[in-house]
């Protein structure tokens, strides 16, 4: 796993995370901007999946290799769903969906590294 | 047919309104990775620690039993949730409490280790907010 691009991610998810809370808060529905960040955070953690699904290339793969490729595909799977979910709920709601999808990314791609830590012979 | 299935949603229905979707994200979040961990550990190291895993596996299918019982709403419903949320509640505090007394016993984590520690605390707070929802939209 990649140490600075993992740590940009944990940011940008944090600081989104914030501003989506803020959003709700002053009960704003999210508009284009706020599902686009989201889209950014996406991309983000794909170009995280493919450095990673590179690294598995490089020997050294996970000890648990099927926990792994779970939490990729978790991982990368979560933006999206977030977005497809904020957009059916065009309130305050949809901008907590988005604060609680930032909240629980920074956690996964954290297991990813520990998963990703643990090599198997 | 002597009786129809009602066309409304009950006005109880977590599904029914922005935050209670947001509740059943939260929860829906919980079964699935409770349950996709307990799955994993159950199918490759089940003999390490069979209490705990079975656990985790019992943990996974309360709270997807919570999250469909708020979602649904009604009589029926709220049973459910209540009964899922209260199994959470003491769940939660029971591992917590004998996993933090007795280390031995729960050698590897469930969701509810620790007082769920390991999920930030979330598991703790989860049936609370549960059950305030339950409470919220109880029968007047």
């Amino acid at each position: 796993m990649n140490g600075p691009l993992s740590v940009a991610t944990i940011v940008v998810s944090l600081v989104l995370a914030v501003w989506y809370l803020v959003r709700c808060a002053l009960d704003r529905a999210p508009i284009r901007a706020d599902l686009l960040a989201t889209a950014v955070l996406g991309g983000l953690v794909a170009v995280l999946a493919v450095v990673a699904v590179i690294g598995l290339f490089d020997g050294s793969r996970p000890a648990e290799t099927a926990t792994f490729a779970g939490y990729l595909i978790t991982t990368v799977g979560f933006p999206p769903t977030a977005i497809v979910l904020a957009r059916m709920e065009p309130t305050r709601w949809g901008n907590l969906i988005l604060g609680i999808a930032c909240l629980v990314l920074p956690v996964l791609v954290l297991r990813l590294q520990q998963i990703a830590s643990v090599t198997g012979g | 047919m002597a009786e129809r299935t009602p066309t409304t949603r009950p006005s109880d229905a977590a599904i029914g309104t922005g935050a209670g979707r947001v509740l059943l994200l939260v929860y829906g979040i919980f079964a699935l990775s409770a349950g996709a961990r307990a799955g994993v550990q159950i199918a490759t190291r089940f003999d390490e620690a069979p209490l705990a895993y079975l656990l985790s596996a019992g943990a996974a299918l309360v709270y997807l039993a919570a999250t469909v019982g708020l979602a649904v709403g009604g009589a029926r419903g709220r049973l459910i949730a209540l009964a899922g949320c209260t199994v959470e509640l003491l769940g939660v505090l029971v591992v917590g409490t004998l996993s933090v007394a007795d280390a031995v016993a729960f050698p590897d984590d469930t969701v509810w280790s620790r007082y769920g520690s390991g999920y930030g605390y979330v598991p703790l707070i989860l049936p609370f907010i549960g059950l305030w929802w339950l409470w919220r939209h109880r029968a007047r």
